[in-house]
C-alpha cells in the first residue's frame, strides 16, 4: 500500500514519545502474559490431565491473560501509529531492543525473576545485536 | 514444578517459538506484497487477503508461535524465553543469506554474533526462578510468591 505522507517529520521528543509508548505497552503486555501463564501452571501438565480443551480453557479463563493481550494490542497499534510517522528502520530495531531491557527490569521487579548477571549480560548483548541486525 | 533444566520437548517448543514468528512474518510480507495495493476506503479487501495462501499460512504460523510462546512462559521465566524469540532474527538473517543469497553486512554479522552469544549465556543458566509452592488456582500475586532469589 503506497501512502503519500506529507506531514512534517516529527521532532526528537515526539519520536521518543512514540517509541516509549510502544516499549511500555509491549513490556506491560509481556509481563502480564508471563504472570498469567505462571499463575495457570505448566500447560504441558494441564494438557496431559485435561487435554487440549482443558489447556485452552485454563488460558482463556484467566483475567491476567486478557489484560496482557490488551496491552499487546495497544503496543501493536502504537507500532502502526509510529510507522505512519517514522521509518521502519528506526522504529523496529529501537522498540525491539529497548523492550528486551525494559522486560528484564520489569521481570525482576514485578515477576521477581532471578535476573542474575548472566541474564543482564544476555539482555544487553541481545539488545545491541537486534539493533545491529535490524538497523 | 521448579525445574532448571529443560527436556528435549521443551527445547523443541522454544525452537518453535524462535522459528514460527519470523517465518509467519515472512509469509505475511510475501503475501501482502504480492497483492495489489489495498486502500483503506475498501477494508473488505483486507478480509479477502486473509484467505490467500501465503497470508493464511502466515496466520497459522503466528497462531503456532503464540501457542508455543504461552506454553514456554508456563514453565520458563520471561527473561529466559525472550532471548529465544530474538534468536528468530538470526534465523531469518541466515535464511536470507544462504537461501535467498542476500548479502549480509559486517554490522549484521556482528548483530548475529551478539544475539547468539546472548542466547547461549541464558541457555547455560536455570530456566525458571526457584520459588516456594503456590496454590495454582489462586490469582497471581508474583510479589508475594517469592521469598528468596537464587544467588549466582
Amino acid at each position: 500500500m503506497m501512502i503519500l505522507n506529507s506531514a512534517p517529520a516529527p521532532g526528537p521528543w515526539t519520536t521518543a514519545a512514540m517509541i516509549t509508548a510502544i516499549v511500555l505497552s509491549s513490556t506491560a503486555g509481556e509481563v502480564l502474559t508471563a504472570a498469567a501463564m505462571k499463575s495457570i501452571g505448566d500447560l504441558d501438565d494441564i494438557r496431559a490431565v485435561s487435554g487440549m480443551k482443558g489447556a485452552i480453557r485454563a488460558v482463556v479463563t484467566c483475567p491476567l491473560f486478557f489484560a496482557g493481550v490488551s496491552f499487546l494490542a495497544v503496543s501493536f497499534f502504537s507500532l502502526l501509529f509510529a510507522l505512519n510517522h517514522l521509518n521502519l528502520s528506526l522504529v523496529a530495531p529501537a522498540s525491539a531492543s529497548l523492550t528486551l531491557v525494559t522486560n528484564a527490569i520489569a521481570a525482576k521487579f514485578f515477576l521477581k525473576e532471578n535476573v542474575d548477571r548472566r541474564r543482564w549480560t544476555a539482555a544487553v548483548l541481545v539488545c545491541i545485536g537486534v539493533y545491529f541486525l535490524a538497523h | 514444578m521448579a525445574q532448571h533444566k529443560l527436556s528435549a520437548w521443551q527445547y523443541s517448543v522454544l525452537a518453535l517459538v524462535s522459528i514460527s514468528a519470523p517465518l509467519g512474518d515472512t509469509c505475511l510480507s510475501r503475501g501482502m506484497t504480492s497483492l495489489p495495493a489495498i486502500s483503506l476506503a475498501h477494508p473488505a479487501t483486507l478480509i479477502a487477503a486473509v484467505f490467500t495462501p501465503w497470508i493464511a499460512v502466515g496466520i497459522v504460523l503466528l497462531i503456532g508461535f503464540f501457542a508455543s510462546y504461552l506454553t514456554a512462559l508456563s514453565w520458563a521465566d520471561l527473561t529466559y524465553v525472550l532471548p529465544a524469540t530474538a534468536f528468530g532474527n538470526v534465523i531469518v538473517a541466515l535464511f536470507a543469506r544462504f537461501w535467498l543469497q542476500e548479502p549480509i553486512s559486517l554490522q549484521r554479522w556482528a548483530g548475529i554474533a551478539l544475539i547468539t552469544v546472548g542466547v547461549g549465556f541464558v541457555a547455560q543458566g536455570p530456566s525458571l526462578t526457584e520459588r516456594p509452592a503456590v496454590k495454582p488456582s489462586v490469582g497471581i500475586d508474583p510479589a508475594a510468591a517469592v521469598e528468596e532469589e537464587q544467588t549466582r
